[in-house]
């Protein structure tokens, strides 16, 4: 109806110090955030970590225990979600069965009173490239239709701020792919902030400008997919996203632009600007891609074993044993330089100081290892 | 295919195989002959040239048909019993459906007992509910009648409307509504636009069900009824002198209307799916 009054702020979308207990349990612990206006911005993190939460109450679903929401210089804290211009993709797309395509799509413009539906619901179905099935009804679709209707019935609205909850989960592998390239082509065409909830780090490297990774309610970090892949701040970053070798050690000396650390005998070479931490006791950390089978390298581990091997096409990546407890993770490329090893052969690794970083050593070593794979 | 080889089959063998094969097909069969026998026999004798009493089969005539309202009164209780089930059903619907609203979608002190107490009138034997009401009707000084039977038909009407309304708010998803809300639907809109329709069904199912008990009850109806007469309590009053033949044949009818309104339903339904 036409008496619902929506806000119209544009501009940036900020969290203040925002908490959500429910009763003894905190999902949502303290957070900021700050979401640039017109930006791909995904919240990432294992299940149970508060990002979900966090988006229902950018939605208006729920209300925050503590700290403000806000749109531009509009607080929406407390604002009934009818009246938010934000709009969501629901997980499992919540289409309304007993209305057509077109009428699920028309919803929105319906209810604010919007004079030309008919256009603005061809344009949007256009969009997601869907125009056919505007008299079907959802339960006739694909999931891979109703995805994309889910969509177009959220955007047709213009909103200030698309949310989008884990919207490809329920997808097969290959739509997912699909998918992501194609709600990346639609957030450059409308320009409309996105938010996008997943637990899956390779789509949030895919399709956000900025990545959130939540764990326990706060942020562990923020910033873009090669920030975060190439620098983690956390060890929980470092393991959540992608594979990671983490060695437990000691800073021994901080002098000019570089810190040594001594783990087990050996001394590491790391650039003082990827040290995360004013502690001591510390995880050096490397990408399984950036180690290599030599021992010329400042970096360097010799009398290693291999204890698996396995092809994967474009890489083999083998296990090797460090002479002391410890497995590492190595990925080598499938070109010329290929090694070829078997399992039993002894080798020596080696990697570059500019490719290390060091973590906190005081929190757990596998924090965020083994998760991304739980819904 | 046969081979010159293969021995035939012996008869009983033959015969022990079919049997075995269209097993399920027989018993099928006999359950739906053993549901039907009573409304064939019904409809037959509808057609009886029956006199006072329509117990044997005296000879064909379409008389009965021709004129429903032959037998005395007979008319004037299937419209009791209409009109009674008509206003039982509206009211025990609305009722009903309000009170499923409240115990499946809020949460509120005494929820669970009220839950419990939603079934006790179903699992109360209708003899005694009825004798209670009766009882109840006198110490108020009510004469019993027409409005005696509607208040005890939306009573225990009212249990089975919550039941199944109740299921159906249950299995309603509530990212339904929130998503309604999520696309600028006030609280009023997202009932009018997405949940009413959503528990429709439910509601158009309670009140079949509640319009069938009221139209068919008998017990409570005869204690609480004075001299107001419905179709049931015609027939078995009727049953000591001999039932008309015109009770048959509106018996057959309704079961007719009944058949006709669920086929209708179906095809509906199916052409909408098809759209």
């Amino acid at each position: 109806m036409a008496n619902n009054k929506v806000s119209q702020d544009t501009g940036d979308l900020k969290l203040d110090r925002v908490s959500k207990h429910y009763g003894d349990f905190c999902a949502v612990d303290d957070l900021s955030l700050i979401v640039p206006d017109g930006s791909f911005f995904a919240l990432l993190g294992p299940s149970g970590c508060g990002k979900t939460t966090t988006l229902r109450m950018i939605a208006g679903l729920e209300e925050p225990s503590a700290g403000t929401i806000s749109i531009g210089d509009t607080d929406i804290t407390t604002q009934k979600s009818y009246r938010r211009n934000v709009n969501t993709v629901f997980q499992n797309y919540a289409l309304f069965p007993h209305l057509t395509i077109f009428e699920n799509i028309a919803f929105g413009l319906r209810r604010r009173g919007v004079k030309d539906i008919k256009s603005e619901v061809e344009s949007a179905l256009n969009l997601v490239e869907m125009a056919h099935l505007a008299e079907r009804k959802p339960n006739q679709l694909s999931g891979g239709q109703q995805q994309r209707i889910a969509v177009a019935r959220a955007i047709v609205n213009r909103p200030e701020v698309l949310l989008l909850d884990e919207p490809l989960g329920a997808l097969d592998l290959k739509l997912r792919r699909q998918m992501q390239i194609e709600l990346k082509r639609i957030q450059t065409e409308v320009g409309i902030t996105f938010i996008h909830v997943t637990h899956d780090q390779e789509e949030a490297m895919t399709m956000a400008d900025t990545i959130a990774v939540m764990n326990q309610g706060k942020i562990e970090q923020m910033g873009s997919a090669t920030d975060l892949y190439e620098a983690p701040k956390t060890a929980f970053v470092a393991n959540f996203l992608g594979q990671c070798n983490l060695i437990k050690g000691k800073i021994t000396s901080r002098a000019g632009d570089k810190a040594t650390v001594t783990a087990k005998g050996l001394t590491f070479e790391v650039p003082l600007s990827r040290v995360a931490t004013s502690n001591d006791s510390v995880f050096l950390g490397v990408r399984p891609e950036k180690l290599r089978l030599d021992d010329t390298g400042v970096n360097s581990i010799k009398n290693c074993v291999v204890t698996d091997r396995s092809f994967v096409g474009t890489s083999t990546q083998y296990l090797v044993r460090a002479p002391w407890d410890l497995e590492l993770v190595v990925f080598e490329q499938n070109d010329e330089g290929l090694h070829d090893l078997r399992v039993g052969d002894t080798v020596s690794l080696e990697w570059d100081p500019e490719h290390t970083f060091a973590l906190d050593g005081a929190g757990d070593i596998n924090a965020g290892a083994d998760l991304d794979d739980e819904e | 295919m046969t081979t010159i080889n293969a021995p035939m089959p012996s008869l009983s063998h033959r015969a022990s195989r079919w049997f075995s094969r269209n097993l399920i097909r027989i018993y099928a069969a006999l359950a739906f002959i053993y549901l039907f026998i009573p409304v064939a026999y019904t409809f037959a004798f509808s057609f009886n040239d029956a006199g006072k009493s329509n117990l044997v089969w005296q000879g064909f005539t379409l008389e009965n048909w021709q004129n429903p309202c032959g037998a005395p009164q007979v008319c004037q209780a299937v419209v009791n019993s209409l009109q009674i089930g008509v206003i039982s059903t509206v009211l025990a619907t609305i009722l009903g459906t309000m009170i499923a609203f409240a115990l499946g979608r809020y949460k509120f002190k005494g929820r669970k007992s009220t839950n419990l107490l939603i079934f006790l009138p179903m699992a109360t034997p209708e003899v005694v509910l009825g004798a209670s009401l009766l009882a109840m009707f006198l110490n108020l000084r009510v004469n019993p009648g027409f409005w005696t039977i509607v208040i005890s038909h939306v009573m225990f009407c009212i249990s089975f409307v919550v039941v199944t309304v109740k299921a159906r708010i249950a299995s309603l998803d509530p990212r339904l509504e929130q998503a309604a809300m999520d696309l600028y639907a006030n609280e009023r809109e997202t009932f009018r636009y997405v949940t009413l329709p959503l528990v429709m069904p439910g509601i158009a199912g309670a009140a079949l069900l509640a319009f069938s008990l009221s139209f068919d009850d008998f017990i409570i109806t005869n204690f609480n009824s004075g001299v107001v007469s419905t179709f049931p309590k015609f027939v078995y009053v009727s049953a000591a002198r001999g039932i008309p033949a015109q009770a048959y044949v509106i018996g057959s009818a309704m079961f007719f209307i009944a058949l006709i309104i669920v086929i209708v339903g179906q095809v509906v339904s199916r052409k909408r799916k098809k759209i």
